[in-house]
């Protein structure tokens, strides 16, 4: 049967010149090259929120008062739909977790630098959009955690100088959270993320292919000095087939995390209640939100959270442009940006702690 | 740019409203005193200084020391308080009640200060204990500013005040804990202390209920007295309704009248009514029913009915919310099955209730629809830790595939690299 199709194929679209790049595609190889997986883990799991998210639209309904039941629904009702919710949620957290290393192993194995600039910057655009997926997403079940923690969230927004109120505004679509923000909310989760990721992966991806995969300078340098020790690898089959040995280990890890923890539903948001102790948003941005809590109210002259949220603009922009600094630095302009991953790596892991640990 | 007030609007009216605003403001201010320039350096009891007297309500409302004293404020030295001035001087504690009655008692008056305020407090005052006695020549007991305080006196509801919910029964206690004061009385004075141990004190002073009961809400507060025996459970319905009118229809209270009981105070107690347990309709050191009934008698084995239904439906509701937290901590979504053990819950407070009826059958009923309920959640919870187990055990079969599939691609990788090797030299990419 599969000759017969592959016949068919071929007769109309030449299936050898088609698959030919695939074919010629090599991957280096050496010892740091399981760091490559990271990406292809992140693409899998973006595959999986894609068909999942499918599922959960068959019944979900975004509404300030349907929101949560047909949730619930989904949880005790549906067939399957309890797994199909759960590892929606679990996916969504463990992409951003690969996504977040993935960016760092780039950003340590130096595979940012000339002429992979655009493949970075699409790459960090590509994890800002996940974090935005992220925080859409969150307030979708309608829960009392979810609610007020996009309170929060959305109150922060508006303390961005002169656009704050007014995207503040935005997102909400009123002075307040509340039904509107939710369909908004959706809106931007099932619609305009989604079209925009789609837009920037494919980018991501093409740029990957045209560059192929990065050597680590340390490698690079040994090969450069003894080119008979240089090795690459077929990206087909072989290092296909242990990116699905990736994928498929991130499946059992999703399917078991969905069965043994699955996804809690909370209380439904209720507007009028006081706002429950422990409000805390997801924990990739706990390490900002805990930023903000412990600046002081002023600093000299300037409001403290306005402040601290012009820093984090600012060093989101400049990180953004790292491999330009790089590239401008020469040697120790690659020590600046180790050092500055160094730096924010231990930030980033040493706040969420610190935000998990503080009452 | 044009503003309404440069755009006409008269400014001789702007004027005029200012003026009559200052003194409207000023009528409302106190007026210059010169007592508290002296009694403010006064020792007690004489004492009264602007701190304390800025504090009264009387005073905030634009009342000085001779609405109540008499004489000129207005006046330096004695002629302040001479007799021509109309000085009172000290009131007699028999007079005080009537005195502020003056404006306590005038509906037109203290509308002008406080149109929901009543007007009865002397009247009411005249019924009590306190009052007749007061008549009688006794000037021990209460009179209104032993409970609202003096040239201090702030409204009730603010917290520090003496007769605020939290404060009031400390403020009865004072004298009526006092043994000596209270000699000749012939009433205990264990009260406070036998209300400090109430279900009622704790549901004031920890969970901060300012509605519940406190001396005034049984005993009155301006027409203070004891409920009596027949009104005991007129005062307890205030609040418990449901119990009292079980009671009415029952058996009990006419037993309970021919033997001159005071109702409810029977079973609950008065002052240190303690929180209810199952435990008041067993045979134990809790146990009520018992006091009277002999064993083995009607009563007695309706008792044990109703004691048997409630031990029974506790049981199943506590089995269930066991059951649920299981599922919940496993991270079933139990939360419709705990909405309806709520009503499980209710049931069993019904039946504690209908218990007043004292007629089994009536528990009964609610017992059976609580025990219905408790089971269907039970059952739910259940169903929940069966899923549960499914999950886990298509899990362990999921990821038994998974782990074959691993092993099948880790030989195949294997194979084809055996056959063709995995890496080659290459030219470095850019």
């Amino acid at each position: 049967m599969f000759a017969t199709l592959r016949k068919w194929i071929d007769e109309r679209f030449d299936w050898a010149a088609l698959t030919a790049p695939l074919r010629k595609k090599t991957v280096p190889a050496h010892d740091l090259s399981y760091w490559y997986f990271l990406g292809g883990i992140t693409l899998f799991l973006f595959g999986i929120q894609v068909c999942t998210g499918i599922l959960l639209l068959l019944y979900y309904r975004p509404s300030a008062t349907e929101a949560f039941e047909s949730v619930q629904y989904i949880m005790t009702r549906v067939q399957f739909g309890w797994l199909v919710r759960s590892i929606h949620s679990w996916a969504a957290n463990l992409m951003i977790f690969t996504a977040f290393c993935h960016m760092f192993s780039v950003l340590f194995l130096g595979a940012y630098r000339k002429p992979r600039e655009l493949t970075w910057i699409s790459g960090m655009l590509l994890l800002f959009l996940a974090m935005g997926f992220g925080f859409s997403g969150y307030l979708l079940p309608w829960n009392t955690l979810a609610f007020f923690a996009t309170k929060v969230g959305t109150e922060i927004t508006g303390q961005v100088p002169i656009i704050g109120h007014g995207l503040k505004v935005f997102l909400r679509g009123g002075e307040d959270v509340t039904g509107a923000t939710l369909t908004r909310f959706f809106g931007f989760h099932v619609a305009l993320l989604p079209g925009l990721t789609v837009l920037l992966l494919l980018t991501h991806l093409a740029l990957v292919q045209y560059f192929g995969m990065s050597v680590p300078p340390a490698v690079e340098a040994r090969w450069k000095a003894s080119p008979s020790e240089a090795r690459q690898m077929k990206f087909f089959p072989n290092f296909f087939l242990r990116e699905l040995m990736a994928w498929y280990i991130a499946l059992g890890v999703l399917g078991a995390l969905a069965a043994i923890l699955p996804w809690e539903l909370g209380t439904k948001a209720d507007p009028f209640a006081p706002a429950p102790a422990g409000i805390r948003p997801e924990w990739y941005f706990m390490f900002m939100f805990q930023t903000l809590k412990k600046i002081p109210a002023k600093v000299w002259f300037a409001d403290g959270d306005v402040l601290g949220i012009l820093a984090f603009g600012v060093a989101g922009i400049l990180w953004l442009l790292l491999p330009f600094f790089d590239q401008a630095g020469g040697r120790r302009g690659r020590r600046l940006v180790l050092g500055a991953g160094i730096f924010a790596l231990s930030y980033i892991i040493a706040m969420t702690i610190y935000g998990y640990m503080a009452k | 740019m044009d503003t309404w007030l440069n755009n006409g609007f008269p400014r001789s009216l702007i004027l005029l409203l200012t003026i009559v605003c200052v003194c409207v403001g000023g009528a409302r201010a106190q007026a210059p005193s010169t007592c508290l320039d002296c009694h403010a350096a006064l020792d007690p009891p004489l004492q009264v200084t602007q701190a304390q007297f800025s504090q009264d309500i009387h005073a905030q409302e634009g009342l000085t020391c001779a609405s109540c004293h008499g004489g000129d404020p207005t006046k330096a030295d004695m002629d302040a308080m001479s007799k021509a001035a109309g000085f009172r001087g000290k009131i007699q504690r028999n007079q005080i009640p009537e005195l502020c009655g003056r404006c306590h008692s005038d509906g037109a008056f203290m509308r002008k200060y406080n149109p929901s305020l009543r007007t009865d407090q002397l009247a009411q005052y005249k019924t009590s204990v306190h009052g007749k006695r007061l008549v009688q020549g006794d000037t021990k007991v209460a009179v209104c500013i032993d409970c609202h305080g003096v040239h201090d006196l702030r409204p009730a509801s603010d917290p520090r005040s003496q007769i605020s919910p939290l404060n009031v029964a400390k403020t009865c206690s004072r004298c009526h804990s006092d043994a000596e004061y209270m000699r000749g009385y012939g009433i205990p004075t264990d009260q406070y202390a036998n209300y400090n141990r109430s279900v009622h004190h704790e549901a004031m002073t920890v969970r901060g209920d300012l509605s519940a009961p406190t001396c005034p809400t049984c005993h009155g507060n301006h027409g203070a007295a004891p409920p009596g025996i027949d009104s005991v459970k007129n005062v307890c319905a205030n609040c418990h309704v449901f119990q009292a009118q079980m009671y009415d229809k029952s058996t009990h209270k006419a037993a309970f009248q021919s033997a001159s009981l005071p109702g409810c105070v029977v079973c609950h107690s008065n002052h240190d009514v303690s929180l209810p347990t199952d435990a008041k309709l067993g045979t134990g050191s809790e146990a009520v029913c018992m006091r009277c009934h002999k064993p083995g008698d009607i009563c007695d084995q309706a008792r044990a009915k109703m004691l048997q239904d409630l031990t029974q439906l506790d049981g199943a509701v506590k089995a269930a919310d066991r059951v649920l937290n299981v599922a919940e901590s496993s991270g079933m979504e139990v939360s419709e099955a705990r909405t309806e053990q709520d009503q499980a819950r209710d049931s069993l407070t019904k039946a504690r209730v209908t218990i007043h009826s004292f007629k089994t059958e009536l528990v009964e009923q609610d017992i059976q629809a609580g025990l219905k309920i408790a089971a269907k959640t039970q059952a739910e919870g259940q169903a929940a830790l069966a899923e549960r187990d499914r999950r886990r055990r298509g899990l362990g079969l999921s990821l038994g595939i998974i782990l074959v599939v691993l092993l099948g691609l880790l030989l195949y990788i294997r194979q084809i690299e055996s056959n063709s090797g995995k890496v080659g030299t290459a030219e470095l990419h850019r």
